[in-house]
């Protein structure tokens, strides 16, 4: 709760400090009051460009009607001259831009009413008054547009009504963009008193545009010094709020990133521990649940549309016996001939994935699919402006936590579990004790191919789906295994979370490939360290 | 049990009985190795091929004090002290998990001690040395299981394991054979009864034959200490007499320490038997001593 | 604690090839192979050059650069062969050091551009693109036809010599090794993507136009190209057969079947390995320089992990520990491929993958090996040859 009302108290102070800082002109420099209907229109029919920007201007603040409609007018190029009127087209007949009532034109008048021209100056001047209008939508896609629109270069004499417009907004991104067009405003104001005001309320914010924002006032080009000391201070005050926003979001993506990679980790680990083979096909495991939820998808809208907001819901078992299914066949038809022989399993189940992947480009066609997110997973968290935690990304996370829990169930509280730990500790032992191990192979195999099914239904929500998307996580989930010790849950998880964090902290550092070569370097380096992972045991080795 | 028939041959074993006499206070002959190693230590990891410099002035070839090892809490040894002498037939017994596997790895460099020195003769700190170099300094190790080259066969077996330099660009540039070498190579195949079977890849030879070749390829190594562990696990009783004159004929000019639990073929050797009990020494003397020690008959013979 | 094994459910004796192959054939057939492919060597080109387009005994310059370009892949197919035939380390990443060699010597013919690249700057085009002022450090030279070979060899023996020293050292072995050198390769491709690398991004080099003054695309400096390639694969087998029957290659192949073993008779295996490993990637190098002029066009695609380990391929359907069944490897997959490409583009995948699985399960030796069992079938006595290898492949 605290960081939304800090949140809160923040806007509360920003907007009250906008509003005194619009009275505070209006007492220094007699602006005028938004000019009558009349007064903008002459203008706008004169010839001087500055009178006719301001004009439009006045028109988008005016509370008059009509205004709107002469914007609009102007922007289809609607608004012609007639005797100094000004006069719209409306069906086949000419009306008042001003009263609205209808002109009579003769059709043989000696000069027709004509256009009244709009350069490219004030086109933009009008999209953005007409912006200003849309900010009162209902429709959230609408008012996002119409703040986008106002978010470059927005007129001054907007910051007000942009700033009262980001306090009532209810969708966080536009108010956040509105805020940020709102200050843009201000900062930009002729007068040195508003912009140093503007500069103390923006001291607080956490926003990175908005640092930006502040950054050239601390420069030469601003004038005043007293302005530039404050720019100075508040930039500092803002870089360290970003430094920390910047932190705690890296972590957050390093911890989502983590649980993808746990997801896809976890059948590894379970494999490679029971049989000591790494299956290169394994990510196309996370394809095929990726597909299995894009179908799924697919079938909801065809049959049932009013619950396509679940059809993750039926996705997930969909990809889950998928996966495991083809894990079954790959393990009966291949892997198993292959034991005792890794490295040519490693060619094999290259080979297989070859073949899946070709598979699946004639089924679902070479491009990728895009699958959506149901309402509840889209949208974002805002914890603070610069802490924003996409839904979907925070259920994966508790997506992985559960498919831990119930691995972990499995592994410990149920026969499999103590056969699957049996064969991965000691094969011929467990075989002596009657396990059938060859049956447990293929078990295991499927359990494993069917958490990766799983993991891939979690990460069509977050990247595209598409037939090679599993290729890049073999390495990973292989890393994941070594840095974890072969066969421990818990080292899997430390290293799938301590990996992606890593990673994304040394991205944000280094840049991605960069970060890929040091994660790399430190791997080899930790075997070199702990050749048996974080958490396997030592003990005494065994003869040659 | 079938002592008598060995009887013969071990009564010619040369070395034995001075060696239990001499080792009777391994802790002042070994002392005095380490004082005056530590210092020498870093000369010896200089040369890649160092066979013949190990030093026992003091007729003590392999010195092993106060070692601790331990895997993530269990000890597999626990303050062990032991110390052979030149020319010494050393055997080791104990119980599964006394720690005599741990010890080998320890000697030849594959487990780091956590605690302890061990020395082989007076200069060569075992405990900074790799694998390779402490091999190449004069142990030779026969594993539990036969561990030899399959695809090779027992005469190129032994031609890897004869001494010669070991460089990569000393093996790229050595010539095949010459007749020396070849004749050598011939004697150790007669001496471990594959003379028949030079050319036959090692793996296709028997479970027996294979632990002969390993122990004929340390023989090649020339080392001056030999670490053997169950060498006559799996062999006939044949072969084990055999086994046993074989080792028997190896004292005096090489160092050997024994694994074994066959308390037969232990009996044959005749030599020293150390007992290991939990990582430590337990037990130290004439087999006969050992076998009615009542501490031992609890831990081991009782089972 | 010095132990480590980091594949303790892979026993080492998994790593062996299934036959009695750690060594080689005696040298006849060498040496009966070296005349008539040296004939065929020359007969090539001199079809493509001597005869008109219309005569029947024609060969075209499709021909000629399709056998070149394999000519080079052979020769890679070797020098794996080197390390995973006979020494037991399967890498997935040899195509770094075959497109290293490739963007070595691209380097060279980028240069040899001069003016008439599309900027008709000085500098190579991309540069003048990415609006540099001045070639990079590592550029120094590259004009230098000399220099340009040096680098194709050192580059890829640098880098695997690094490489191999912290990972031998570590003693990351079986399948941590393999997939580490896939992470290496996919690393390394990233690297070569962005533009601020220095090797032209994405498109990488291209539009060459002569070498040594010649012009690239004549077909006399083509068919010169192609011979300099089989006498590479000649040179490679050569090289091969000799390290393989020294001693050294004896150390090898017992470090393959028994690493500890072989530590605990005084040699250092990973020295062994390492010296094996640079070796290779010379050999990838040098491919790789040939390679380019060939083909015209070096990019980072070459450094995909899928391209890595089709290498192995070659080397597993030809018969791995054989020095001829390398060759035939990289001829069989490369002209099928180059085939079912044209042909059915669509199938080629399922092909390939179908390829890797048919022959780790039913033909663990090659084609060399089902050729020597079709011979044993003929005189049954070679059966024990087959025992022995069967003991290495106990579960572990």
């Amino acid at each position: 709760m605290q960081p939304l009302l800090m949140r809160f108290l923040l806007l509360l102070g920003l907007s009250l400090c906008l509003l005194t800082a619009r009275a505070e002109p209006l007492r220094a420099t007699p602006v005028p009051p938004p000019a009558p209907l009349a007064a903008a229109l002459a203008s706008l029919l004169g010839d001087d460009p500055d009178a006719r920007s301001q004009a439009v201007l006045d028109l988008a603040l005016s509370p008059d009607v009509r205004a709107r409609t002469v914007l609009q007018a102007l922007r289809e190029d609607g608004l012609f001259v007639f005797n100094t009127q000004a006069l719209l087209l409306t069906g086949e007949q000419w009306v008042s831009a001003q009263s609205g009532q209808v002109v009579p034109v003769p059709a043989d008048a000696a000069a027709p009413p004509e256009q009244v021209t709009v350069n490219n100056r004030l086109r933009g001047d009008v999209v953005k008054a007409l912006a200003l209008g849309d900010l009162r939508s209902p429709d959230v896609a609408v008012r996002r547009a119409a703040a986008t629109e106002l978010s470059s270069e927005p007129p001054i004499p907007f910051a007000a009504r942009m700033a009262l417009a980001a306090q009532a907004e209810s969708d966080a991104e536009t108010a956040q963009i509105l805020r940020r067009a709102a200050a843009q405003a201000l900062l930009a104001s002729p007068d040195a008193g508003v912009r140093l005001q503007a500069l103390a309320t923006l001291a607080g914010s956490g926003e990175p545009s908005i640092a930006a924002l502040i950054r050239p006032l601390t420069t030469s080009a601003e004038p005043d010094a007293a302005v530039r000391e404050a720019a100075r201070h508040a930039l500092t005050d803002i870089q360290q709020r970003l430094f920390w926003g910047d932190l705690l979001d890296r972590l957050f993506t390093g911890l989502s990133l983590g649980s993808i990679l746990l997801l896809a980790a976890l059948g590894l680990a379970i494999t490679y521990g029971v049989m000591g083979v790494i299956n290169m096909a394994h990510g196309e495991f996370l394809m095929i649940g990726a597909y299995g939820a894009y179908a799924m998808q697919g079938l909801f809208q065809q049959h049932a549309p009013g619950l396509q907001a679940w059809y993750l819901a039926a996705a997930l078992p969909v990809g889950f016996l998928a996966a495991a299914l083809t894990g079954v066949v790959l393990e009966r038809l291949v892997v198993r001939h292959l034991y005792g022989r890794p490295l040519e399993t490693l060619l094999a189940t290259w080979g297989l994935s070859l073949i899946l992947i070709q598979a699946a480009r004639a089924l679902f066609g070479p491009q990728n699919v895009s699958v959506a997110n149901p309402f509840w997973m889209s949208g974002s968290l805002i914890l603070t402006p610069s802490l924003v935690l996409p839904w979907n990304r925070l259920l994966i996370i508790a997506f992985a936590v559960a498919v831990l829990a119930l691995t972990w169930g499995l592994m410990q509280r149920t026969r499999l579990g103590l056969y699957v730990r049996a064969v991965t500790q000691n094969r011929p032992m467990a075989a002596c004790v009657g396990v059938a191990t060859q049956r447990i192979d293929t078990l295991a195999f499927a359990l494993g191919a069917g958490i990766a099914g799983l993991g891939g239904v979690a990460l069509s929500q977050i990247s595209n789906v598409g037939p090679e998307m599993g290729q890049g996580y073999i390495v990973d989930s292989f890393m994941v295994v070594v840095l974890g010790g072969v066969g421990q849950l818990a080292g899997a998880v430390l290293a799938a979370l301590g990996l992606g964090v890593a990673t994304k902290l040394l991205e944000g550092w280094t840049g991605a490939v960069i970060a890929k070569i040091l994660v790399l370097v430190f791997v080899i380096v930790f075997i070199q360290k702990r050749p048996q992972g974080l958490f396997a045991q030592r003990g005494r080795h065994a003869d040659a | 049990m079938k002592p008598v028939s060995l009887r013969p041959s071990w009564m010619f074993a040369p070395a034995a009985p001075a060696a239990a006499v001499a080792a009777n206070d391994p802790a002042s002959g070994g002392r005095h190795g380490s004082a005056g190693a530590a210092g020498a230590a870093g000369d010896a990891v200089g040369s890649h091929y160092a066979g013949r410099d190990v030093d026992t002035s003091h007729q003590v070839i392999l010195y092993l004090d106060g070692i601790s090892v331990s895997f993530d809490g269990f000890k597999a040894l626990n303050q062990l002290s032991l110390s052979i002498d030149v020319g010494e037939l050393r055997c080791i017994i104990g119980p599964n998990g006394a720690g005599k596997t741990t010890m080998m790895d320890v000697i030849t460099g594959k487990t780091r001690p956590d605690t302890g020195t061990a020395f082989f003769g007076q200069t060569f700190d075992l405990t900074r040395m790799s694998e390779a170099k402490i091999a190449s300094s004069g142990i030779g190790r026969k594993f539990q299981k036969p561990t030899v080259f399959e695809h090779h066969t027992a005469f190129e077996n032994l031609e890897l394991a004869m001494r010669a330099p070991r460089s990569p660009w000393a093996t790229l540039f050595a010539r095949r054979q010459d007749s020396a070498t070849a004749d050598r190579i011939a004697a150790t195949l007669e001496r471990i009864r594959l003379g028949r079977d030079a050319d036959r890849p090692a793996g296709l030879l028997s479970h027996g034959q294979k632990q002969w070749l390993e122990i004929g390829m340390l023989l090649m190594q020339e080392p001056r200490l030999l670490l053997l562990d169950e060498p006559v696990a799996g062999m006939t009783d044949d072969e084990t007499e055999r086994t046993a004159e074989l080792f028997l004929s190896l004292a005096g000019e090489h160092s050997l320490v024994v694994v074994e639990h066959d308390m037969a073929f232990i009996a044959a050797l005749g030599g020293k038997v150390t007992v290991l009990h939990e990582g430590a020494v337990l037990a130290e003397g004439p087999l006969a001593d050992v076998q009615s020690d009542e501490r031992v008959i609890e831990v081991y013979l009782g089972r | 604690m010095q132990t480590p094994d980091p594949v303790p459910a892979a026993g080492m004796a998994a790593n062996a090839p299934p036959s009695t192959i750690g060594l080689p054939q005696v040298r006849s057939p060498m040496v009966a192979l070296t005349l008539p492919f040296l004939l065929a060597l020359f007969l090539v080109p001199a079809l493509h050059l001597l005869t008109s387009p219309d005569s029947a005994l024609h060969l075209s310059d499709f021909f000629l650069t399709l056998v070149g370009k394999i000519l080079c892949y052979a020769v890679v197919a070797v020098a794996m062969d080197l390390i995973w035939g006979f020494g037991g380390i399967l890498s997935l990443g040899h195509g770094l050091f075959f497109a290293l060699g490739g963007y070595s010597f691209g380097m060279y013919l980028m240069r040899q551009i001069g003016r008439d690249g599309s900027y008709h700057a000085d500098l190579p085009d991309f540069m003048v693109f990415l609006d540099w002022k001045e070639l990079p450090w590592f550029w120094q030279g590259t004009d230098q036809f000399l220099w340009a070979v040096v680098l194709a060899v050192a580059v890829p023996a640098a880098v695997a010599a690094a490489f191999g020293f912290f990972a031998f050292r570590s003693r990351i072995r079986g399948v941590y090794f393999s997939i580490i050198t896939q992470a290496l390769v996919y690393a390394a491709m990233l690297l070569f993507f962005r533009n601020e690398t220095g090797f032209g991004g994405n498109n990488g080099f291209t539009d060459f136009k002569r070498i040594l003054g010649f012009s690239i695309t004549s077909p006399v400096t083509r068919s010169v190209l192609f011979v300099l390639s089989g006498l590479l694969l000649l040179a490679a087998l050569h090289l091969t057969f000799w390290l393989t029957r020294s001693r050294f290659g004896r150390v090898l192949a017992a470090v393959r079947d028994a690493e500890t073993r072989v530590m605990f008779l005084g040699y250092r295996p990973e020295d062994y390995k390492l010296a094996a490993w640079v070796i290779s990637a010379m050999l990838c190098g040098l491919a790789g320089a040939l390679y380019v002029p060939q083909v015209g066009i070096i990019n980072p695609g070459e450094m995909s992990p899928a391209n890595s380990i089709e290498i192995a391929i070659w080397v597993a359907v030809g018969g791995r520990g054989t020095l001829i069944g390398p060759v035939l490897g990289a001829f069989v997959v490369n002209l099928a491929k180059t085939y079912c490409t044209s042909h059915f583009p669509d199938y080629w995948l399922f092909l390939l993958g179908a390829l890797f699985v048919a022959v780790t399960l039913y033909l663990p030796e090659g084609l060399m090996g089902l050729r020597a069992r079709l011979a044993s079938r003929a005189t049954p006595q070679q059966g024990g040859s087959r025992r022995a290898s069967d003991t290495h492949r106990s579960r572990t």
